[in-house]
């Protein structure tokens, strides 16, 4: 294992100018009007990824993220601080940003290869598996202001992902493209895992981090609030999303609800595959409060099994402890170790008001014969 | 889900490979060397540059002899015909004065605004900025050449024979253009971030700088008595395109000390001598090239330097 990205306390400062003075006339009459705010877009932020590691970086809007994705590719420079980057690097920020549209598919490739800073001979190399990768072979001569815009997208991807980098950067460019195109890019970005390349992956949707990576790091105001297992800095993510929508919260009334803990009547959370559950959990609320309750529950490599419909379970919260019962009638999982996220959202499901992220696990064992997740019942005969 | 893929191929090992550094600053040598190891991607952006300037017009390439060619013929027939400024073959000296002018106004009339037009670019991909200010440098410098054959075939057809005592001399004279361009270039494509004025700026600055520069009058004729008379000289080659000019000009044009093609009106029928290029020895001439080719690399330097200052804060202005 080496180190392929080491980033050292890097912070960027960015100059906010509310009025810009862009013409010479403007400079010249007013040169120190126009207050400038300054704005510390990240601070301090020190990591470091290895070969083989698909990293994710988590984080909402305005988090920092992809300044720091930026910091990385070299598109911004940090104001204080080094990072180190080994081996090439290829970065999908913006799909297709240095196409030249009065060009051909053809010699776009070529430019956008030079661009991502690979060499005409390996462009060659790779020209047929983009063009087929692309899909668009009859019309890789055609001047690329005549593609629609999936073509350009799927094009850029292609070169991207064809030209063999060390380390690929990918900033939520898996948004765009149809859902057989996402799903392809899902595919490729796994064979790259299996390559033992390094990934460097960013979104605000948990559940590709939880997908793909094997760690993640949270983001929240240019702060670096955790670094460790993807499940681990999910919760902190999760519980800190949390903790900002009661800042943003005026009345005072939200910033009293607590997930306490779970509990079943035997004290335990093993329960036989087929068999039903029930468990209550157990709430701390201050004042009165009506919301809806989520229940997810995870596979331990990440995958999404089950989530309640958050509009469906509302919950009258009242002063002082509170207990919320949930049945979950029949557990058809097969063996295997499930993580339980709960959390209470506001009626219109947009806020989280509370959240306890892996609250608990259940053990589920299974003496059956069928294999995979869940078990289906299924038997086979002949007709 | 990536569960049978567990058994994960180790690839080539990164481990003996230098860490790139990305920092605040880079020093001026980490710059150039990020230059050297983006050239692929310099000539790939000079292709297409020129590429797509020509694509869609029936004539291509042609328009980049076939201005030149009218522009030429426009000042022949202005300074040469109507306003008769002696200066026989006019055309030679013209020509001389015209591929040198053409490189340095193409290249900064095209880079000035660069950085601002393609700021899409400069704001999702990393590679050295001052590339594509560079490629339009590259571009210019390949009209140049394009020029300098249509040249070559004039003096062909008119059979004029050019000075090959001098022809070493004009790598030196060209190199100095190129440095003092590029610099120049790269500078002007910072501060439209800036100033989004220098784009129409830059327009009369060259204007400007064409009549300031030795094409469609001879220094030696028209400007020199007078500066010498004030011991000004010095100032006129301020500009560094004056003696890349004269260079060319000596090289191609010849004849320092030429009889005028119009006659003085007392003497009737008598053809004045006229001193149309210095009558420097050769060895002047090297080493003011030389001298200035010097001083083109390290004002090159200095841009570079300044371009590395304003980059900073590219993002927050584009």
């Amino acid at each position: 294992m080496a180190t392929v990205i080491k980033v050292e306390g890097i912070s960027k400062t960015f100059k906010i100018h509310h009025e810009r003075h862009q013409s010479l006339k403007e400079r010249l009459l007013h040169p120190r009007s126009g207050s400038t705010e300054v704005f510390d877009a990240l601070a301090d932020i020190n990591f470091s990824v290895d070969t083989n590691e698909t990293v994710g970086l988590v984080g909402h809007n305005g988090s920092g993220k992809s300044t720091l994705l930026k910091c990385i590719c070299g598109v911004l420079q940090p104001t204080s601080g080094q990072i180190h980057i080994r081996g090439s690097l290829a970065a999908l920020l913006e799909l297709g940003a240095g196409f030249q549209p009065e060009l051909s598919g053809r010699d776009n490739v070529y430019l956008y290869g030079a661009m991502l800073g690979f060499s005409k001979k390996m462009v060659d190399g790779i020209f047929d598996s983009v063009v087929d990768f692309s899909e668009i072979e009859q019309f890789i001569d055609t001047q690329v202001k005549f593609y629609s815009s999936g073509m350009y997208v799927r094009l850029a991807f292609a070169v991207a992902v064809n030209v063999d980098p060390d380390i690929l950067v990918v900033d939520e460019v898996l948004a765009v493209g149809d859902e057989r195109f996402q799903a392809k890019c899902i595919d490729r970005i796994r064979t790259f895992q299996d390559e033992g390349r390094s990934i460097l992956f960013v979104t605000h949707n948990a559940d590709q981090v939880r997908a793909i990576c094997d760690r993640a790091i949270v983001l929240d105001g240019g702060h670096m609030i955790a670094d460790g297992p993807t499940h681990e800095s999910l919760r902190i993510f999760r519980e800190h999303l949390m903790g900002s929508a009661q800042e943003h919260d005026h009345s005072g009334l939200l910033a009293s609800i607590s997930i306490d803990s779970l509990t079943t009547p035997s004290g335990a959370f093993h329960v036989r595959s087929g068999a039903g559950m029930h468990f209550d959990v157990h709430i701390t609320s201050q004042s009165a409060y009506s919301g809806n309750f989520v229940l997810e529950i995870f596979t331990r490599k990440g995958l999404l099994v089950s989530r309640s419909d958050a509009k469906g379970s509302p919950v009258n919260l009242t002063p002082g402890q509170n207990v919320v019962g949930v049945d979950l009638a029949q557990i058809p999982l097969l063996d295997g170790i499930y993580d339980v996220n709960v959390g209470i959202v506001d009626p219109r499901g947009n806020t989280v008001i509370a959240w306890r992220e892996g609250a608990a696990s259940i053990q589920v064992t299974y003496d059956g014969r069928e294999g995979g997740l869940v078990e289906l019942g299924a038997s086979i005969r002949q007709q | 889900m990536s569960d049978g893929s567990s058994a994960r191929v180790e690839r080539r090992s990164l481990e003996d490979d230098a860490f790139r550094i990305v920092s605040a600053r880079d020093s001026l040598l980490t710059r150039l060397r990020n230059l050297w190891n983006r050239r692929e991607l310099l000539s790939s952006l000079i292709r297409s540059d020129i590429r797509i300037k020509y694509k869609n017009s029936a004539l291509g390439i042609v328009w980049s002899m076939l201005t030149p060619t009218l522009f030429l013929a426009i000042y022949w027939l202005v300074f040469a015909k109507f306003l008769k400024n002696g200066i026989p073959n006019f055309v030679v000296y013209l020509f001389a004065g015209m591929i040198v002018w053409n490189m340095f106004n193409t290249s900064l009339s095209t880079a000035t605004g660069v950085i601002v037009v393609r700021s899409g670019l400069v704001k999702k991909v990393s590679f050295p900025r001052e590339i594509l200010a560079l490629a339009n440098v590259g571009a210019a410098t390949f009209y140049f050449f394009i020029q300098v054959l249509v040249f070559g075939l004039y003096l062909l057809v008119v059979g004029h024979a050019p000075d090959y005592a001098y022809f070493w001399l004009l790598p030196l004279a060209f190199l100095a253009l190129y440095f003092f361009t590029a610099a120049l270039a790269i500078v002007m494509s910072a501060v439209t971030v800036y100033m989004r004025d220098m784009e129409h700026f830059i327009l009369i600055i060259l204007q400007l700088w064409f009549f300031m520069s030795p094409i469609v009058y001879s220094y030696e004729h028209s400007i020199a008595p007078q500066l010498h008379a004030h011991g000004l000289a010095w100032l006129y080659f301020l500009n560094p395109i004056t003696l890349i000019m004269l260079t060319f000009q000596r090289t191609f044009y010849v004849s320092t000390v030429v009889h005028s093609t119009v006659p003085t009106v007392v003497g009737g029928h008598v053809f004045p001598l006229i001193n149309v290029l210095p009558s420097w020895p050769m060895s002047t001439y090297f080493y003011l090239d030389i001298a200035l080719l010097a001083i083109m690399i390290v004002v090159f330097l200095v841009a570079e330097v300044l371009f590395g200052r304003l980059q900073g804060n590219f993002e927050s202005e584009l």
